[in-house]
């Protein structure tokens, strides 16, 4: 699948930010703190900006609204509007926190709940194409709903500056997990048998062995430019490691370390410089979600 | 959930239909143009018209993209540039046409032969002769000779029809159909219908091609055989036939020459002839009572078994004995076959036994009563539901002509001629040979300031027709109907800018071509040819073909290298004769003739090209174009169409004539003519009578109906000819027994392929080159949804074939290393071409092949000079060269059938090698053209119709 | 309506690809563009039409494939692989993922006749729908930026001002082969039910579990030309001219 730059963007912060909500609703930050304060700013807008930055792929934004009404059926409709209903109570909260230094634990809740929701419903875009086999299993609403909590403890350490340890041994647990999970996924990715095959798609299977012959149009079409992206195995492999360091190793190093230093400015910084290649691992781990990917349709060309 | 929405689902399609003839090939279905809005909103096929009964192909529905094309010519252009260059001035109509004329007089004047006019894919030969005629240059051809006139020459020396125009399967009632070397064909619609409804009843589809796309892929069984040989696999099917007596005796004794008796007199100018009578009627013996008596006698059995002295002591024996003798022969058994060819012994066999099965255990019944042209009665019509159909895979070899009439003996010796269930003509055909005009262009028929004596294009009976002077030298500048290549029946087009430019034999002034992209894809060795149309004299600096005027529509390669080119109107924005006196698409149930007519006005300074032509012969006083005070005689085409007539009640247009438009074929112009076409659709179509519908050849009733609608005067019934005395005659002027003598480089080629009953003889290239040197075969195809050279500026088109790879053997692939998406060096024992290839499982393991003139020039067709066509895109074309590897005695033949002249695209011969990575441009390529006159640089976004859109 | 209809009804209107005839030649896939792109909705544009990187969009459009048997078919020099061209467009899939998926609820399946449509208005150019869809049947025009597909020509198969004969989809009314049938799949007395069951009609990606309701229909089984070699005996005379001769004056005698 074509990794569009707009969607990793979006997924990768608004999958911090909603982590990021999950802390704060779940009240591991106090809301007096500065910190805290920022935290919340800083969540809602990785959402908002992720949100937006989803918007730059659609064909006519000015109708985005029209996305809300499907809830029914569609797991982007429902994104739209757990995200949208998320904001209210992670907007309250925020309100609470900057202008009352209050953190309501019902609101918290909600906006606990909203954000994994919201997650949960993102990642069932991808989980529920039975077209992408590699996306099609339930192991990837869990790999976004961890990493998104996982981006979400790390960044409240880093925010809290070492001074949060519960925080920093959860953000641990969860890029442990969500580093586990992942390579389940990726295992699974690659010794999946194929849903449908070429032989399938055509029906042609019986006569034997079916292959494309000549493509319908001779250059790249919306079709395969969409679907038809492939990264080559060798770049794979190599981006592969940089995810699993920037996102997984380097996150963990920095977390160690900074629960051994305690709090102060150096674990600050170390888990700044954690958060940040975290980030970078998300980025180039959703790019391969998607640049890995092979389409169903595939097998037409 | 949410209501559904409002649908507008009955906005009618546009405002007006227009219904007129395609011209996006040359099958020339009936189209319904939808208007909106002054512009064309919806092709599509005419549900009543004779050829395509409402279907359309792609290129006949991606006509909008055609017309609206970016690549139009906006106005005659004076070349400013050196050739080549695509540097053009824009000047008026009447400065264009002045020039030619100042051009063109004095040529007509001092030495008309100096005018070389060619016209290319066109369908208005009937005018273009006429015109050619009357200007006296002997300088006239279509294009046949480069495409397909092996084909058509064999056929009509034979059966007096061919394939194609001439004629098609019994697609209704055929049992088994064995299509050979198609991959498109000019009946394109036609035979897609035939396939498929053959298909669907259950009948049996074989297809013999190297390649198995297209047609092939759809075939109940694919033969895949080696290019060149098909005429050898023919000949072991009638081995076969001729081994189990599986042949229509009743039928060869009736309707062919088979009972005819050839002389045997070894050593003598009637070796080899028919035996005839005074009047020189051809003799057969009748099986009753012994006597000779004229073969169109009637009331008498002719002995087919004849061999005997005659009473003045002339040893005959009849046509079938010779043929007999000389097909039972063990070298054309199955197995003596399998190594040339590449089929199974058991496949050939299985494919004889089928046919042999079916003409004679499935025979059709027609309770239709009808009488021969011996007067007999016949109760009903006896079909052998065997059909056939062939094109370029065996008319484009060297070899073709014989290969074509080997299947033409296959067909007859099954009866399987005009009977339902098999081939059938289509009016104004069957017409044999010696009904059709000789040629013209000896010295004696060229005078200047005169017209030719007669027609340029003809069948020569003997070398007596040939057109050489006293040496045997050639007298047309395409060297056509010479010793070199005597049967050249529609001239040797492809011929004329390598002679022009060697001056051989004589110089021209002015090269006249019309809808023939000569520069490029139509020509062999395209290099070269370029370089010849360049090439300057070293002592004048003027170019070696001195002036070179040229229509074409749009701006293709060949644009570039003419000095005066007149943009002619696209296919929608004319008149144009789709007549039975030209290539007539008529079915073989009913004579049909169409036309064009302007759906739309031109929006550029263009005209018609044939309204053109006539104005230049009025300007340039040519009879048949002005009346005796020189005052033009027709305004237009249209007037010219309508008003024209070739002799009294015969013109180009055969229905509703008589001034009251009461007649059909015969008759005075009608003034509403066009009009009546146009209300009726822009066809015509008379059904031929039940009782004339098969067995034309010999039908009473239908040659009746021939003689009504004007295509001859009298019977003409053709009597197969399975012996071919023309060929015969040219072999005893080869040994020196009759006359004119062959000159002495000729005789050995006439003796090896002018045998009189159809032989194979390996292709001439393959007998030329080191084969360990250059083991494969490549050959092209024409892919379905593209036109030659001019479907690439067609936005919608372009999108399917963009570039054409070399599709490559599994087999050498996998010997070479080669992957999808490599490159390769082609190499023939004339040049080198550089392309991308592809892997192909289904072909012949020998044979790689690519997609017909998808490459184009840089700078052509209003393309953007880094397209995929100019950068990727390649000609097979240039590994093509039109004379052959040298001989020991330095002797260089011409790529060419050497019966017809046809020219044998396929003979080529390559091996492969992979190339280096690097540059992924095809080799070669030549310098970027520059857009002609005021063309505009395209659009980048094209959004046809959205101003109609609705919801 | 992103919903797909809940009791949909008897009529599922679709189109039925024959295999054993296509030929390839893309005539469908011109005329559809050609119908489509000044008709329903907005038109089907070109991007670069003249340029090195020309694309667009066409709501149908034809592969090809190789398709080598087990164990290999050879014919003398010939390769072992035979060619099928495969016509492909929306399958009006009865479970359309396309459907669910759309948050906007542009795409919807008509209850009437189960034709799968999108609303173009509504549509917001997201692509999901694109990416449900396994056959590739939906595309985004670029200029619009709306996803396009087949409409199994809709504003032609009711359109009252087209003559009866002519209320079909256009790929179907002009395909040379006739190898593209329109009809109600939800009849089984309908002509094109009747061939589907007749020529045992198969679904493309039955795990995909979309329930297409095109149909397409298999190549026919082929027979082998040296299979039938021995079934007409073909030495009547005994070999050379001189036997062939005897044999013709019998002959000739008979008759
Ligand atoms: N390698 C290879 N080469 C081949 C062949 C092959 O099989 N393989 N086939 C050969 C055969 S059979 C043929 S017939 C030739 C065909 O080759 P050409 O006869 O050259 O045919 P086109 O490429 O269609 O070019 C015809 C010209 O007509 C112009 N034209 C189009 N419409 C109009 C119009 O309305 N009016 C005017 N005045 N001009 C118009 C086009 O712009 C183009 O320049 O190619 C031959 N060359
Ligand atoms: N769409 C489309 N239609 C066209 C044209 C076009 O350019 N595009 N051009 C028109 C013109 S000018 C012409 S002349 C006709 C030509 O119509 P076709 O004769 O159908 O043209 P080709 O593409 O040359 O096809 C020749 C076929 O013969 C096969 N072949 C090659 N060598 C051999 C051989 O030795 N034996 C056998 N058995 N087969 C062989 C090739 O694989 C190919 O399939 O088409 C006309 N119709
Ligand atoms: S076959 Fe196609 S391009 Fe040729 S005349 Fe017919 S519709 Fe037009
Ligand atoms: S083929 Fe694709 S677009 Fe059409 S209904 Fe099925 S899933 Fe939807
Ligand atoms: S692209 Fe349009 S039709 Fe498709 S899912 Fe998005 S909104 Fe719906
Ligand atoms: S039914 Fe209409 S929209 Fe669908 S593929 Fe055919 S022509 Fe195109
Ligand atoms: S028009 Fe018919 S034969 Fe041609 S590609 Fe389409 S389905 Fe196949
Ligand atoms: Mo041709």
């Amino acid at each position: 699948m074509h990794p569009a730059a707009s969607i990793i963007v979006f997924t990768t912060l608004s999958g911090l930010g909603y982590g990021l909500a999950v802390v704060l609703g779940l009240g591991f930050l106090g809301p007096s703190l500065l910190s805290s304060k920022i935290a919340y700013v800083l969540s809602l807008t990785l959402i908002g900006v992720g949100l937006l930055s989803s918007l730059l792929h659609l064909g006519n934004p000015q109708r985005a609204w029209r996305a809300l009404s499907q809830w029914r059926s569609s797991w982007l409709s429902r994104e739209g509007v757990m995200a949208i209903a998320t904001f209210v109570p992670l907007t309250l909260s925020t309100t609470l926190a900057i202008f009352a230094n209050r953190h309501d634990t019902v609101l918290g809740l909600i906006t606990a709940f909203g954000s994994l929701v919201t997650v949960y419903c993102t990642s069932m875009i991808y989980a529920s194409l039975k077209t992408v086999d590699c996306w099609h299993t339930k192991l990837t609403p869990l790999c976004f709903l961890l990493f998104s909590l996982a981006g979400g403890f790390l960044l409240a350490s880093a925010i809290a500056g070492g001074n949060a340890l519960v925080v920093e041994l959860l953000a641990l647990l969860f890029v442990l997990l969500a580093l586990v999970a992942k390579m389940v996924w990726r295992k699974h990715a690659a010794t999946r048998q194929p849903r449908s095959t070429p032989e399938s798609a055509t029906g042609l299977g019986f006569i034997g062995k079916v292959r494309l012959f000549e493509r319908p149009h001779a250059l790249d079409n919306y079709l395969t430019r969409e679907m038809g992206f492939r990264v080559a195995r060798k770049h794979a492999a190599k981006l592969w490691v940089v995810a699993f360091v920037c996102g997984a190793i380097l996150p963990i190093l920095a977390l160690l370390l900074s629960v051994a230093i305690g709090s102060g400015l150096s674990a600050q910084l170390i888990l700044c410089a954690g958060i940040l290649a975290h980030l970078l691992g998300i980025l180039v781990e959703r790019w391969l979600f998607f640049a890995e990917a092979r389409h169903a349709v595939m097998n037409y060309y | 959930m949410n209501p559904e929405p409002h649908l507008a689902l009955s906005e009618p399609v546009g405002e007006e239909v227009r219904k007129t003839t395609c011209y996006m090939c040359a099958c020339r279905c009936g189209i319904d143009v939808h208007l909106k809005d002054g512009k064309v909103r919806y092709i599509e096929g005419n549900r009543d018209h004779p050829i395509n009964k409402g279907v359309l192909c792609a290129k006949g529905s991606a006509g909008i993209m055609q017309h609206y094309s970016p690549a139009r010519l906006r106005a005659p252009l004076l070349r400013t540039g050196p050739r080549g260059s695509g540097e053009f001035r824009e000047i008026s109509w009447d400065e264009a046409l002045s020039l030619a004329v100042d051009w063109l007089q004095p040529v007509r004047q001092t030495a008309p032969q100096k005018l070389a006019f060619f016209t290319g894919r066109d369908q208005s030969q009937a005018l273009t002769s006429f015109w050619a005629q009357n200007f006296g240059t002997p300088n006239y051809a279509a294009h046949g000779g480069f495409c397909s006139v092996n084909m058509a020459a064999a056929g009509i020396y034979t059966i007096g029809g061919a394939f194609w125009e001439f004629g098609a399967p019994d697609w209704d009632k055929t049992k088994l159909f064995v299509l050979f070397g198609v991959a498109e064909d000019h009946d394109s619609n036609p035979i897609k219908i035939g396939i498929s409804k053959l298909k669907k009843r259950g009948a049996r589809f074989i297809s013999v091609n190297p390649v198995r796309t297209g047609y092939s892929a759809i075939a109940d069984n694919w033969i895949g055989i080696r290019p060149g040989t098909d005429g050898l696999l023919i000949l072991a099917i009638i081995h076969e036939l001729f081994r189990a007596g599986k042949i229509d005796l009743d039928y060869l004794q009736r309707y062919t020459n088979a009972p005819w008796l050839v002389i045997d007199d070894e050593g003598k100018e009637d070796h080899g002839l028919f035996l005839r009578d005074d009047l020189g009627k051809a003799m057969v013996r009748d099986r009753t009572t012994g006597a000779l008596v004229r073969f169109d006698e009637p009331g008498h059995r002719a002995d087919l078994n004849a061999d005997f002295v005659t009473d003045d002591g002339r040893k005959v024996r009849s046509v079938l004995r010779l043929m007999a003798e000389k097909y039972l022969d063990p070298k054309y058994a199955p197995e003596a076959v399998v190594a040339e060819t590449g089929i199974p012994a058991a496949d050939i066999r299985g494919l004889a036994a089928e046919i042999a099965r079916v003409a004679f255990e499935e025979e059709i019944r027609i309770e239709q009563p009808w009488t021969d042209m011996k007067g007999e009665q016949h109760e009903a019509m006896i079909g052998r539901p065997v059909s056939f159909h062939a094109m370029r895979g065996i008319s484009a070899h060297s070899n073709g002509f014989q290969s074509a009439r080997a299947l033409h003996v296959l067909q007859t010796i099954i009866g399987s001629i005009d009977c339902p269930g098999g081939y059938r003509y289509k009016p104004p055909y069957p017409k044999p040979a010696t009904a059709h005009p000789r040629p013209h262009g000896r010295s004696e028929h060229v005078k200047p300031g005169q017209p030719l004596a007669g027609p340029h294009l003809g069948y020569p009976l003997g070398p007596e027709d040939l057109l050489v002077d006293g040496e045997g030298s050639p007298q047309r500048i395409d060297k056509a109907f010479s010793w070199e290549a005597p049967l050249s029946a529609h001239g040797m087009m492809h011929m004329v800018i390598a002679n022009a430019y060697a001056a051989d034999p004589y110089p021209v002034d002015v090269l006249f071509l019309y809808m023939a992209n000569m520069a490029w894809n139509s020509s062999m060795n395209t290099r070269s040819t370029i370089e010849m149309l360049e090439a300057r004299d070293e002592a004048t600096g003027e170019y070696r073909i001195p002036k070179i005027i040229y229509s074409d529509a749009y701006s293709s390669e060949m644009v570039a290298y003419a000095d005066l080119v007149l943009p002619d109107t696209t296919y929608l924005e004319r008149h144009d004769c789709i007549s039975l006196l030209d290539r007539p698409i008529s079915e073989p149930e009913a004579a049909c003739d169409a036309i064009r007519w302007p759906v739309l006005e031109p929006d550029r300074d263009v005209r018609g090209f044939q309204s053109v032509l006539i104005e230049l012969g009025a300007r340039l006083n040519l009879p048949g174009f002005v009346d005796e005070s020189g005052l033009p005689l027709y305004k237009d085409y249209a007037d010219y169409i309508v008003n024209h007539q070739r002799k009294p009640g015969i013109g180009p247009l055969s229905g509703w004539r008589g001034v009251d438009a009461q007649d059909e074929g015969r008759g005075s112009p009608n003034a509403d003519q066009l009009k009546n076409y146009i209300d009726n659709g822009a066809f015509f179509m008379k059904h031929i009578p039940d009782e004339a519908l098969y067995f034309k050849h010999h039908n009473a009733a239908y040659q009746q109906f021939a003689i009504d609608m004007g295509f001859f005067d009298a019977p003409q019934p053709v009597t197969i000819q399975l012996y071919v005395e023309t060929l015969q005659k040219f072999r005893l002027s080869a040994l020196g027994y009759r006359q004119p003598f062959a000159p002495e480089q000729h005789r050995q080629r006439l003796l090896d392929c002018f045998d009189p009953l159809p032989d194979w003889y390996r292709p001439f290239e393959e007998q030329g080159v080191d084969t360990a040197q250059y083991p494969y075969h490549a050959i092209t195809q024409r892919p379905m949804a593209m036109y030659h050279s001019w479907g690439s500026q067609n936005a919608w088109l372009r999108q399917i074939h963009t570039t054409n790879p070399l599709y490559v053997p599994g087999q050498i692939c996998d010997e070479l290393g080669l992957k999808n998406g490599d490159w390769a060096w082609v190499i023939s024992h004339h040049g080198r071409i550089k392309c991308e290839i592809a892997r192909t499982d289904a072909v012949n393991g020998r044979t790689m092949w690519t997609w017909n003139a998808i490459g184009k020039r840089k700078g052509a067709w209003a393309l953007d000079p880094k397209s995929p066509e100019a950068t990727k895109g390649f000609l097979l074309n240039h590994l093509i060269h039109e004379l052959l590897p040298p001989r020991a005695d330095g002797m260089r033949w011409s790529n060419s059938d050497p019966v017809t002249g046809q020219a044998a695209w396929y003979d080529l011969r390559v091996r492969i090698e992979k190339a280096d990575a690097g540059t992924e441009i095809s080799e070669p390529h030549f310098s970027t053209i520059k857009r002609p006159g005021s063309q505009q640089q395209p659009a980048d976004e094209l959004r046809f119709g959205q101003e109609w859109t609705s919801k | 309506m992103t919903s797909l209809p809940q009791n949909p009804t008897a009529t599922k209107l679709g189109l039925v690809i024959d295999l054993d005839v296509c030929v390839g030649c893309h005539a469908c896939v011109i005329s559809c563009k050609e119908w489509n792109t000044g008709g329903y909705g907005n038109a089907l544009s070109d991007q670069h039409p003249y340029g090195s990187d020309v694309s667009g969009t066409f709501l149908n459009r034809i592969h090809s494939f190789e398709v080598v048997p087990d164990g290999g078919e050879i014919v003398g020099e010939a390769g072992v692989a035979r060619i099928v061209h495969f016509p492909k467009s929306c399958l009006h899939c009865e479970d359309a993922p396309c459907v669910t998926v759309c948050p906007t609820g542009a795409s919807y399946k008509r209850a009437e006749d189960g034709i799968v449509l999108v609303d173009e208005d509504k549509c917001i150019g997201c692509g999901l729908c694109a990416w449900s869809c396994a056959y590739g049947a939906r595309e985004m025009d670029l200029a619009a930026g709306v996803m396009k597909k087949c409409t199994l020509c809709v504003d032609r198969i009711y359109n009252e001002t087209l003559k009866q004969e002519d209320r079909m989809p256009s790929c179907v009314r002009t395909c040379p082969a006739n190898a593209r049938h329109f009809g109600d799949l939800g009849d089984p007395a309908s002509d094109v039910s009747i061939m589907v069951a007749e020529r045992g009609g198969f679904d493309l990606m039955p795990e995909q579990e979309t329930r297409p309701t095109n149909k397409y229909l298999p190549p026919r089984p082929r027979k082998s030309l040296s299979d039938i070699a021995p079934i007409v005996p073909l030495a009547e005379n005994s070999d050379g001219a001189r036997g062939f001769f005897a044999w013709l004056d019998k002959t000739l005698d008979r008759i």
